[in-house]
């Protein structure tokens, strides 16, 4: 295994590293600065970001699709949102570089990520869809549920 | 003797098994697949989680006033440094996981051993750490009264500080004060031998009312949660009347039954998921020592390739990649 290949770039060949071992040390560097801005921003949580980024659109049936179409900036905080894509941005290196995803075949790679992203997205939308819904029902309907 | 073996002549041609599209062992390629499998267990999980939180998304926990200790540094409320430091070291151990396979690709034994020995350590550290996130959130710290429908209700106070006001809260053992009670603790020796109840709380409601009667500065908060994202603090009038209208019991800490910080369900998924994936770490730590001493009386060296410590490391970062995930679900979204 000595001829072992590693492909050193990241950034899309913005930064490209000399020996494997030094490509490790850059994506730690990577992924605490990355954990060090979710800390500082979850703790001093800046006020416009506690907000979603768009008001959802008023009227009738292309307001509907638009606000599907949006929805992440309509009904997620900005600063929920942002979390969220450090969040994928860290599982995309730690999947590329410590498991050499990016060492492995290009089917490898879609056997796996491609399944797995599939399915977690069809359980995040059902679930998550199913539980606005109860939500709501509890809200507005006539149901009393504090005694 | 040999009849039963046909040789069909197409061994090692393209359709014969001498094709290897994924051009990746069996070994390594199973463990993907477990991956896969594992991922998206986590993810049934962390979904379900959204799914109560967003049932409940105007009385869910606000995670920041939770978990805000930080050992040997008591009394002070530090939100998420010391998950930080959690994350920060499960990070690390895969930094020396991966330069231990990057090492073992390199047939170099002595530097695979020292960063197998860094990883361990580190997964030891993380799991002791979430032992110790555990035993703090089942103590609790402040106490809160159970509300007959199950709510939670808050103690604490309007204090000023560099100019703003701000609601601190009050531990109900600084106002309460426990009086004599008849009622005693029912224990199986004592009567019907299979009926028998847990320890008695500190306090009952009665007490807890007149201390909050006597502290004119004492105001109940709810669990609601209003638009500024705070929870929702009641009048002094309105608080009185919830305690004594609607408590129940007086609750410290946390368990599967309740939660002094608020929906009994956090509390659930928080010992569901994060011990899973406790226990996830657990058994990597004990597969990683395997491996460790099998590094250590050369098995791999003899095999002359180290890819056994490739699959444990994929398995490794798999458990890292898990804790991103509840990192941001549980602790800062």
């Amino acid at each position: 295994m000595a001829d072992h290949a590693h492909k050193l770039e990241i950034f899309r060949g913005l930064i490209k590293f000399k020996s494997n071992t030094q490509k490790i040390w850059g994506v730690l560097l990577l992924l605490s600065i990355i954990t060090a801005v979710e800390v500082v921003l979850g703790i001093y949580k800046p006020e416009i970001l506690m907000s979603p980024s768009m008001s959802p659109f008023e009227g009738g049936f292309g307001a509907t699709i638009l606000n599907i179409l949006f929805s992440v900036f309509i009904y997620t905080k900005s600063l929920n949102l942002i979390f969220i894509v450090l969040t994928i941005v860290k599982a995309y290196y730690i999947t590329w570089d410590f498991m050499h995803m990016r060492d492995e075949t290009k089917s490898l790679r879609r056997i796996v990520v491609w399944t797995a992203v599939f399915l977690i997205c069809y359980l995040i939308f059902i679930l998550l869809q199913e539980g606005g819904y109860i939500e709501s029902v509890y809200t507005d309907g006539f149901i009393k549920r504090d005694f | 003797m040999n009849s039963t073996a046909v040789s069909t002549g197409t061994e090692g041609t393209t359709w014969g098994g001498g094709n290897q599209p994924l051009k990746s062992s069996y070994g390594k390629m199973m463990m993907w697949f477990f991956i896969v499998s594992d991922a998206l267990t986590f993810s049934g999980f962390l979904a379900a989680y959204g799914f109560s939180r967003f049932k409940f998304i105007d009385y869910w926990p606000i995670a920041d006033e939770v978990f805000t200790h930080v050992p040997f540094l008591h009394g002070q409320e530090l939100p998420m440094i010391y998950v930080a430091f959690m994350t920060f070291i499960l990070i690390m151990s895969s930094v020396t996981m991966v330069l231990a396979v990057d090492a073992g690709h390199e047939m170099k034994k002595n530097k695979v051993i020292w960063y197998m020995f860094f990883t361990i350590i580190g997964g030891a550290i993380f799991v002791g750490s979430q032992a110790w996130e555990w035993a703090t959130f089942i103590k609790g710290d402040y106490g809160a009264v159970q509300t007959k429908g199950g709510n939670i209700l808050q103690f604490g106070t309007y204090v000023t500080n560099d100019g703003e006001e701000i609601f601190k809260r009050i531990a109900v053992e600084d106002f309460a004060v426990a009086t004599y009670t008849d009622r005693v603790q029912h224990e199986s020796k004592k009567g019907i031998w299979f009926k028998s109840e847990s320890s008695l709380p500190e306090f009952s409601v009665e007490d807890i009312y007149s201390g909050l009667e006597s502290n004119s500065s004492i105001l109940v908060r709810s669990q609601a949660i209003n638009n500024d994202g705070e929870k929702t603090v009641l009048s002094r009038e309105e608080s009185l009347n919830q305690i004594k209208k609607n408590g129940k019991r007086y609750i410290k800490g946390a368990n599967l039954e309740v939660n002094e910080y608020g929906a009994s369900l956090f509390a659930d998924f928080f010992f569901f998921i994060t011990g899973f994936h406790g226990f996830h770490v657990f058994s990597g730590v004990v597969i990683n020592i395997i491996i460790f001493f099998n590094v250590i009386i050369g098995t791999y060296e003899r095999r002359k390739n180290y890819e056994m410590v490739e699959k444990v490391g994929l398995y490794w970062h798999f458990v890292d990649l898990v804790w991103v995930f509840v990192f941001t679900f549980f602790y800062l979204v």
